[in-house]
C-alpha cells in the first residue's frame, strides 16, 4: 500500500547493516516490581522496530531506560558501541531521540520554536556569544532557523511555522512532536504511539513520514496498538508481556503465535487491540 | 451604528444587553458635563485639601484632571456618532465603560482626600459632591449604552509610519513630564487623586485597545522606541535642576529596579522561584566597600572602582553557584526555601563579622561607613556639575551611571532571552522532563540564571554602597527580597517593562503615600492578591507568560496567535 517505498522483508539482519542500538539484559526494578525483565534487542541502521504488548507491558518504562529518562536496575544500553549516559540531555546528544504517548509538545512556543528547541544539543553558543552578538552567533541562530523551518516541511507543517503549538490540530502536534525529535539529529528515532487517536487518514499520513525517515537511513523504533499500523510498517516486531520479552521476528511470524493472541485476547486482562 | 454586521462568531458570546438602554446616551453626556464643570467649582470649604481645591472659577492642578476626564467622556461619547471617522478600530464605547469606572475612583480619592484632611465630609462643597454625582452617572450610564458599531481589529488596523512614531514620541514625552510632575507633588492625597486619574486614563486607552494597537506600532520602531526612552530617562535630572529630593528617590528606583531586573532573569526567564535574592545585592555592595579604602573597613586597602565592580560581581555569583548546585537538582518549592534561609544566613553572618562573635570584617550591626565617593576618569561623583546651564548633584550623577547599568542589565536581559538559552529556558518553564528529553540541558541552565542573576545584583551592589555611602546588614532583610519578587509579579514577570513598572511602583508609591505609614505593607498585600485574583501575569507580561497562567482560555491564545503573526508580518 506503501507508495513508493521499498518495504523489504527483514526476519534476518539485513547483511552488512550495522547495529547502531544494543540493549543487553534490561532490567527495571520499582521496589518490588519489575516492570522490565530482562529484555534485550538489537537494532540496526534503516530499520523499524515494533515494539508491542498489551497494556502495562512495560514498553514506555522499556523506552525510558532506553532514553535515560530511568536508570536501568540492570543491563547495559549501547549506541554504536558506547554505553548511553545516564542522563537524558547526553542521550540526546549521542543521537537518541523520542516523542511521548501522551504529547509533550511546549504549547506556549510556536511550531518553529519548538523545533528550534531540539536543535539545543547540536548549537554552542553560550552566554557571552548570545549577549555580544557576533557574527557566529547569528550564523549559528540563522542556521538553526533555516534547519527547523526544513524539518516542519519536511515533516509537511512548513505552513504552520509560526502556529502556537497548543493551537495546532492533533494530528499536527504530533507531526511536530516528531520534528522537535528530528532536530536533534538522531541516529534512532523512539516514537511511543505515534498514531494513537489519529483517523485512518492521518494514521496512513504518519505511515508515510515514518517509511520516509527509515529511508534516510534513520533506525526507528515503534509503540503501537494499531496493529495493522504495525504489521505493515515494521521490519521486525518485539513482544513484551508483563516486563518481559515473550517473542521477537518477523511481523508474520508475531502476528501468527498463539502467545502473542493469549496475551493480548486471554488471561485476566481482556485488552483489546486498539487504544 | 449604520451597518452592524454582527459575524456569527459575536453571536456565540451571550451577553446580556442593557437593562436600560434608553438612560444609555443622557446620561453619559450628562456625566460628562458634570464631571467637566465641577473643575469650575469649590470641592471643599478648607484649603487645606489637594493644594487648595476651595476657588469657584480657577481650577487648582487636580482639577484640571476632572476637566480632562471629563472631556474625554464627551469626545468619547461623540466617537460614536459625528466623530466615528476618527475612531477606525479604537472602541469608544468599551473605553468610555473604563473612564466612567476610573472616573468613579478618581473622585472617591478627592472625597477621601477631603474627608481625611479636615475630618468630616461636611468639608465637601457642592463642586465635589457633583464630580461624585457626575462620574457615577458617566460609570451607570456607559454600562447602559448598547454596544457600538463593530471596530476594525486594532491589530490589523494600518496607520502610517509617522503617526505610530509620532505616537511613541507623544508617549514618551508624557512619561517624562508626569514622572516631573507625579515627583513635586508634596501631598499624598494629591498623589493618590493622580493615580486614581491615571488608573482612568489607562483603563480608557486598555479598553478601547489602544496598547494592542501600540504594541505592534513599538514592535515596527523598535529603535525609535529605545532611542526616545534613552533620551527620557537622560533628560529627567534636568527637570530637576539641583534638587536632591526627587534624585534621591530616583537613584534608589534604578537601584531597585536593576535588582528587579536581574531577579526577572531568574523568575521570569527561568522560571526559579528565588527568595533571598537582595543577599547578592547585599554580597556586591559589601565587598565594594570594604575593598574601596572606606573609613571603617577593616581591609585597609583601596583597589580601583571597576576592579571592585568585578570582583564584587564575581563573589556574589559565586555564592549563587554555591547556593545552586545543591539546590537547582530539586524542584521549586525546596528551592524556594533554601534561598530564604540563605538570604538569612548572609544578613546575620555580616550581623556576626564584628570581632566579637566572629572575626572583624563588617562591624556587625554598624555596617560600613564612611565609603568614598566614586571618582572614575578625574570625574569627581560627590561634586554638583554643571552642563549647559542645569546643575547636576552629585545624585545625578551617580542616576547616569546607574542608568549606564540599567542599560547594561536591559541588553543582557533581551539578548539572553532571545537566544538559544532563552529557548532553552522557556522549554524548561513548559515542561521541564520534555525539555530534558530534548537534549535541553537544564541544571546547566538553570545554574546560569541563578548565577547570572547573582551576577547583576551584585554589580548594582557595587554602586549602591558607593552611592549610600554607608551599609549595613538592616538594609539586606527578608522584606527587601520580598519586595523585590512583588516587583516583578506586579509588574510582569519575563518583562523588562514589567520589572521597571513594578519596581517604580513599589519604590515610589511608599515615598509619596506617606499618610498611609504603618497601613503601607497592608495595602501591597491587598493589592498582590488582587493582581493573583485578576491578572496574575502582572501589569505588562509577556504573550508567553500570559498564556501560561491561563492555560485553559483558548481565546486569548488564538488573540496572541493573530497578535504574534501581525507582529512577525510588521517586523518584516
Amino acid at each position: 500500500m506503501s507508495t513508493a517505498v521499498s518495504h523489504e522483508m527483514p526476519a534476518a539482519p539485513a547483511a552488512g547493516r550495522e547495529v547502531v542500538l544494543d540493549a543487553s539484559g534490561v532490567i527495571m526494578r520499582f521496589g518490588g516490581l519489575t516492570a522490565v525483565d530482562n529484555v534485550s534487542m538489537k537494532v540496526h541502521d534503516g530499520e523499524i522496530v515494533g515494539l508491542i504488548g498489551p497494556n502495562g507491558a512495560g514498553k514506555t518504562t522499556f523506552f525510558n531506560c532506553l532514553t535515560g529518562m530511568y536508570i536501568p536496575t540492570e543491563g547495559t544500553v549501547r549506541l554504536r558501541g558506547e554505553v548511553l549516559p545516564p542522563k537524558p540531555s547526553k542521550v540526546v546528544k549521542a543521537g537518541m531521540a523520542r516523542t511521548f504517548q501522551n504529547i509533550r509538545l511546549f504549547g506556549n512556543m510556536t511550531a518553529l520554536e519548538n523545533v528550534m528547541v531540539g536543535r539545543y544539543c547540536r548549537t554552542s553558543s553560550m552566554a557571552l556569544t548570545s549577549i555580544i552578538r557576533g557574527p557566529k552567533f547569528r550564523r549559528e541562530e540563522e542556521a538553526t532557523r533555516a534547519r527547523a523551518q526544513e524539518l516542519l516541511d519536511y515533516v509537511g507543517l512548513g505552513k504552520s511555522a509560526e502556529l502556537l503549538a497548543r493551537n495546532m490540530p492533533y494530528g499536527d502536534q504530533r507531526r511536530l512532536e516528531i520534528a522537535r525529535a528530528l532536530a536533534t539529529d538522531p541516529q534512532v528515532l523512539l516514537l511511543d504511539e505515534p498514531t494513537a487517536g489519529m483517523n485512518p487518514k492521518e494514521t496512513e499520513e504518519a505511515m508515510h513520514l515514518i517509511f520516509k525517515i527509515r529511508d534516510s537511513g534513520l533506525a526507528v523504533i515503534v509503540i503501537e496498538h494499531d496493529m495493522r499500523f504495525i504489521f505493515t510498517l515494521c521490519d521486525r516486531v518485539l513482544c513484551l508481556v508483563r516486563g518481559a520479552l515473550l517473542i521477537e521476528g518477523s511481523p508474520q511470524e508475531v502476528q501468527s503465535d498463539p502467545r502473542v493472541i493469549e496475551a493480548y485476547i486471554g488471561g485476566d486482562e481482556s485488552q483489546e487491540e486498539g487504544e | 451604528m449604520s451597518n452592524d454586521l454582527m459575524t456569527p462568531d459575536l453571536d456565540d458570546t451571550v451577553e446580556p444587553g442593557p437593562s436600560y438602554p434608553q438612560f444609555g446616551t443622557p446620561m453619559v453626556l450628562a456625566g460628562s458635563v458634570l464631571v467637566a464643570a465641577s473643575a469650575f467649582l469649590s470641592w471643599s470649604y478648607d484649603r487645606e485639601p489637594l493644594g487648595d481645591v476651595s476657588i469657584t472659577g480657577n481650577p487648582a492642578p487636580t482639577q484640571y484632571l476632572a476637566l480632562i476626564i471629563g472631556v474625554l467622556g464627551i469626545v468619547l461619547f461623540l466617537g460614536r456618532g459625528p466623530l466615528a471617522r476618527f475612531f477606525s478600530w479604537f472602541d469608544e464605547t468599551a473605553a468610555l465603560r473604563g473612564l466612567g469606572f476610573g472616573a468613579v475612583a478618581f473622585a472617591l480619592a478627592v472625597i477621601l482626600a477631603i474627608f481625611a484632611n479636615t475630618s468630616g465630609l461636611i468639608n465637601v462643597d457642592p463642586g465635589g459632591w457633583i464630580l461624585l454625582v457626575g462620574s457615577i452617572a458617566l460609570a451607570f450610564g456607559a454600562e447602559q449604552l448598547p454596544a457600538g458599531r463593530t471596530h476594525a481589529d486594532p491589530l490589523r488596523s494600518k496607520t502610517s509610519s509617522w503617526t505610530e512614531i509620532l505616537a511613541i514620541i507623544a508617549l514618551l514625552t508624557g512619561v517624562l513630564f508626569l514622572a516631573a510632575y507625579a515627583l513635586a507633588m508634596e501631598d499624598g492625597y494629591a498623589f493618590l487623586a493622580l493615580l486614581a486619574f491615571l488608573g482612568a486614563i489607562s483603563a480608557t486607552l486598555i479598553r478601547g485597545g489602544f496598547f494592542q494597537w501600540l504594541s505592534i506600532a513599538t514592535a515596527k520602531h523598535r529603535q525609535v522606541l529605545m532611542l526616545g526612552a534613552v533620551v527620557v530617562a537622560f533628560l529627567f535630572p534636568f527637570t530637576q535642576d539641583g534638587r536632591d529630593a526627587n534624585m534621591t528617590i530616583a537613584t534608589q528606583i534604578i537601584v531597585f529596579a536593576i535588582t528587579a531586573l536581574g531577579l526577572n532573569i531568574v523568575v521570569g526567564l527561568a522560571g526559579l522561584l528565588d527568595l533571598g535574592y537582595i543577599a547578592f545585592l547585599g554580597a556586591g555592595a559589601y565587598v565594594s566597600a570594604l575593598l574601596s579604602g572606606s573609613a571603617t573597613s577593616h581591609l585597609g586597602f583601596q583597589l580601583p572602582f571597576w576592579l571592585t565592580a568585578i570582583i564584587g560581581a564575581c563573589v556574589a555569583s559565586t555564592l549563587g553557584l554555591i547556593i545552586g548546585t545543591p539546590t537547582l537538582r530539586v524542584s521549586g518549592d525546596y528551592l524556594a526555601i533554601v534561598t530564604l534561609a540563605f538570604g538569612e544566613i548572609f544578613r546575620i553572618t555580616v550581623n556576626n563579622l564584628d570581632g566579637i562573635n566572629g572575626p572583624s570584617i563588617t562591624n556587625g550591626p554598624n555596617g560600613v561607613s564612611g565609603i568614598p565617593e566614586l571618582n572614575l576618569f578625574g570625574f569627581d561623583f560627590g561634586q554638583p556639575h554643571t552642563l549647559g546651564g542645569f546643575t547636576l548633584t552629585r545624585y545625578a550623577n551617580y542616576y547616569f551611571l546607574l542608568l549606564l547599568l540599567g542599560a547594561f542589565v536591559i541588553l543582557v536581559f533581551t539578548r539572553l532571552n532571545n537566544s538559544r538559552i532563552g529557548r532553552g529556558w522557556v522549554a524548561i518553564r513548559e515542561d521541564e522532563r520534555a525539555a530534558e528529553a530534548m537534549g535541553v540541558n537544564v541544571f546547566g541552565l538553570k545554574l546560569f540564571a541563578f548565577a547570572g542573576g547573582a551576577f547583576l545584583a551584585g554589580l548594582a551592589g557595587t554602586i549602591k554602597a558607593h552611592q549610600d555611602l554607608a551599609i549595613s546588614p538592616d538594609q539586606f532583610v527578608f522584606l527587601e527580597s520580598a519586595f523585590l519578587l512583588a516587583a516583578i509579579v506586579l509588574g510582569g514577570m519575563g518583562t523588562v517593562a514589567g520589572a521597571l513598572v513594578g519596581a517604580t511602583m513599589l519604590k515610589l508609591l511608599p515615598e509619596k503615600l506617606r499618610f498611609l505609614e504603618n497601613y503601607r505593607l497592608l495595602m501591597f498585600g491587598i493589592l498582590l492578591v488582587l493582581m493573583m485574583r485578576f491578572r496574575p501575569e502582572g501589569l505588562v507580561a509577556s504573550k508567553r507568560r500570559q498564556l501560561e497562567f491561563h492555560e485553559d482560555d483558548q481565546e486569548l491564545a488564538e488573540a496572541i496567535q493573530v497578535e504574534h503573526l501581525e507582529t512577525k508580518e510588521a517586523q518584516a
